[in-house]
């Protein structure tokens, strides 16, 4: 029972925040044999995507181009990349071995990743991409002040980034450790090197390409495991479920919600984080400005939110097919743990984020076992690459050219700050992923969306949408929201207990995701204190507003695409 | 003269996409999160209904209907958002952008 109970709890820490390698994160992988078919697939696709890198720099010689690869992205080539950087080697591997482990769970995961993008559509995306330049933060302070929101913006971008980019970081070396075997520490200053070539010497460019390039390999790998897995039960997906309930030691309640939502207020909290984190995180908007104008940015979301519910239900077959195929063959298992009596779902090889890949072996056999590790790997690269740019263009474009210089930056100077930004960047990361080797990290990726959520979304929706804002009012409400996601994600049960050994029932806030509360404390706080501001600067904040927008509704003034 | 933005927003054909802008979107919105938050608040409250099956002696469960319903939803609505979008608001705003030269 207890053994269940922490298998579970690990599953509801990994999911909730994971996109999720909860095994894999907390450090109980053993090195694999080297897989050399993997090893040479990344060989090609690292080969391929610096020969893209290098094609890029040639072109990217103005801030335009570094942050944003000057406008050239179609809508359609953005929706791919836009569902590249969504669909990250965490929620590949995480809600498929989610699935495999409690079956329908996964799916209330999945579903709550993707409900967030038609609210994207419905109502950032237009405006988004008529009043900003290269952040979302020019969008935030377009009419206010700008050192402080550039400051709450910057703040709110770099600590999800960070968070965001431990948490892959960490993934990355214990699934490259177990998938390829590869040393720990060599995988992740692999990572490393690869991003900081990618982002420094190709900009938006090479990264949006990379992350093109991926997309388009996850999802045909992904089509034909969930071919091959459907094929084997004549298409019908009632015959792959009626086996997956035979064989699975649930039985018929994988065919149900299980434990993974407790309360009714944690069900609603973390569905507002997922929702409404998506909408703020800060590579995410920062491919809106990628496209020539709102019309390239609103079928981008179109096409992204295609292929990410697609890849979603994929990984939904894959899931099943895993414990159909995987829990039942005696290759993926270790034997210890069979001897001992646990099911094929316990005791499957380096933990249930392996059922994916496992799957791929029963499949497609060793090649294709190679071909789905690699894609792995690169899908690591590329969404780090992308976090990465993001990061450095907080560093860059808010604080220094913004912030520090006062809008009078010499444009290769921002770009040389950008760059010695993501080489630092990529340095901290790589050091960071080791220090947090031992250490699960998996709560991190929920406490990037928390603050995404919680920070950055209420900011930008009420600078857009609502007259009244003033700066002071954002900045407090702003900062509001940023401290106590980050406080109640700390004395959540997931960090207090579970991750920092405090006993059980000892977390101040017994709910999983703060978002419900920091989110009112951010959208109040910003209400409240932008209607008590009477200074000189909250005049000039609201009349700013018909001009903004105009624009935002118009696209009158935007920065189009740039000449190639 | 390019017009002020005073200018623009008095123009009846801004009105115009503001006011299909607005309505269309936060209509959508709002079917959208009545959707994800019924299915949440099923799984919260209703697991029974969820776990029930869709036809007698079939292990598919209507809550796996739902969920891929959802799904399915997601990109339905934000098809209709853009084709609707397509077809009117950039005419709009090529007309509004002409007047305001």
């Amino acid at each position: 029972m207890s053994r269940i109970k922490t298998v579970l709890s690990a599953a509801l820490l990994a999911a909730l925040s994971s996109p999720a390698l909860a095994d894999a994160i907390s450090g109980a992988t053993e090195k694999q044999a080297t897989n050399y078919h993997a090893i040479a697939m990344f060989g090609f696709f690292v080969l391929l995507t610096l020969g893209i890198t290098y094609w890029a720099a040639k072109r990217t010689r103005s801030a335009a181009q570094f942050y944003t690869a000057g406008g050239g992205i179609t809508g359609f080539q953005n929706g791919l990349a836009i569902a590249g950087d969504y669909m990250s080697a965490a929620s590949f591997l995480g809600i498929s071995g989610l699935v495999y482990l409690s079956g329908f769970d996964g799916l209330i995961y999945s579903v709550g990743w993707l409900v967030g993008w038609p609210i994207v559509t419905f109502l950032i995306a237009e405006p988004l991409r008529n009043l900003g330049k290269f952040t979302f933060a020019d969008v935030a302070s377009f009419r206010f002040q700008q050192a402080p929101i550039r400051i709450l913006a910057a703040c709110g971008t770099l600590v999800t980034v960070a968070f965001y980019l431990i948490a892959q970081m960490v993934g990355a070396g214990s699934l490259i450790k177990l998938l390829f075997g590869l040393d720990y520490a060599y995988a992740v200053i692999i990572v490393g090197i690869l991003m900081i070539i990618y982002v420094t010497f190709g900009g938006m460019v090479a990264t949006t390409w990379v992350q093109i390039i991926k997309a388009c390999l996850l999802l045909a790998g992904a089509t034909f495991m969930a071919f091959m897995v459907l094929s084997k039960f004549g298409f019908s997906p009632e015959a792959l479920f009626a086996k997956a309930v035979e064989v699975h030691p649930k039985k018929l309640a994988i065919m149900e919600p299980g434990a993974l939502i407790t309360s009714p207020l944690s069900a609603l909290s973390l569905g507002l984080a997922l929702m409404f984190g998506t909408a703020g995180l800060p590579h995410i908007l920062m491919r809106f400005f990628t496209v020539a104008d709102a019309k390239a940015a609103r079928k981008s979301v179109f096409y992204a939110t295609g292929f990410i519910g697609y890849f979603y239900i994929l990984t939904f077959i894959i899931g099943f097919g895993a414990i159909v195929l995987v829990s039942t063959n005696p290759d993926f298992l270790n034997p210890a743990l069979v001897a001992k009596g646990k099911s094929g779902i316990d005791a499957i090889r380096g933990g249930n984020n392996m059922a994916a890949i496992d799957l791929a072996g029963a499949v497609g056999g060793d090649i294709f076992l190679g071909f789905i590790s690699a894609v792995a790997f690169a899908t690591i690269v590329a969404v780090v690459s992308g976090l990465t740019l993001a990061g450095a263009s907080a560093i860059s474009h808010d604080l220094y050219a913004t912030v520090v210089k006062g809008g009078k930056a010499n444009e290769q100077d921002e770009i040389r700050v950008s760059k010695i930004a993501t080489i630092i960047l990529g340095i901290v990361a790589v050091i960071l992923g080791i220090v947090f080797e031992k250490q699960n990290v998996a709560f991190m990726v929920g406490l990037a969306f928390s603050i995404a959520a919680s920070c950055n979304f209420p900011v930008l929706l009420m600078s857009m949408m609502w007259r009244g804002m003033t700066t002071r009012g954002a900045v407090i409400g702003g900062f509001l929201g940023l401290i106590s996601a980050l406080v109640g994600v700390i004395f959540s049960p997931a960090v207090w207990e579970a991750t920092l050994g405090y006993p059980k029932g000892s977390a101040l806030f017994q709910i999983a995701n703060p978002a419900l509360f920091s989110m009112t404390f951010a959208f109040v706080g910003i209400w409240l204190f932008s209607k008590l501001d009477n200074s000189e600067r909250a005049k000039i904040d609201r009349a700013g507003f018909d001009a903004q927008f105009v624009r935002s509704q118009t696209g009158i003034g935007a920065s189009g695409a740039s000449a190639h | 003269m390019a017009a002020t933005a005073q200018e623009i927003e008095n123009n009846p054909k801004f009105k115009e996409l503001v006011a299909a802008r607005k309505s269309l979107g936060w209509t959508l919105s709002v079917i959208m999160l009545v959707i994800y938050f019924g299915f949440i608040l099923l799984v919260a409250f209703n697991k029974p209904l969820l776990g029930t099956p869709v036809a007698a002696g079939s292990v598919t469960t209507v809550g796996i209907l739902i969920g891929l319903a959802v799904i399915v939803s997601a990109f339905v609505l934000t098809g209709i958002y853009v084709s609707k979008a397509n077809a009117s608001y950039d005419v709009l705003t090529k007309q509004i952008v002409e007047e305001s030269k």
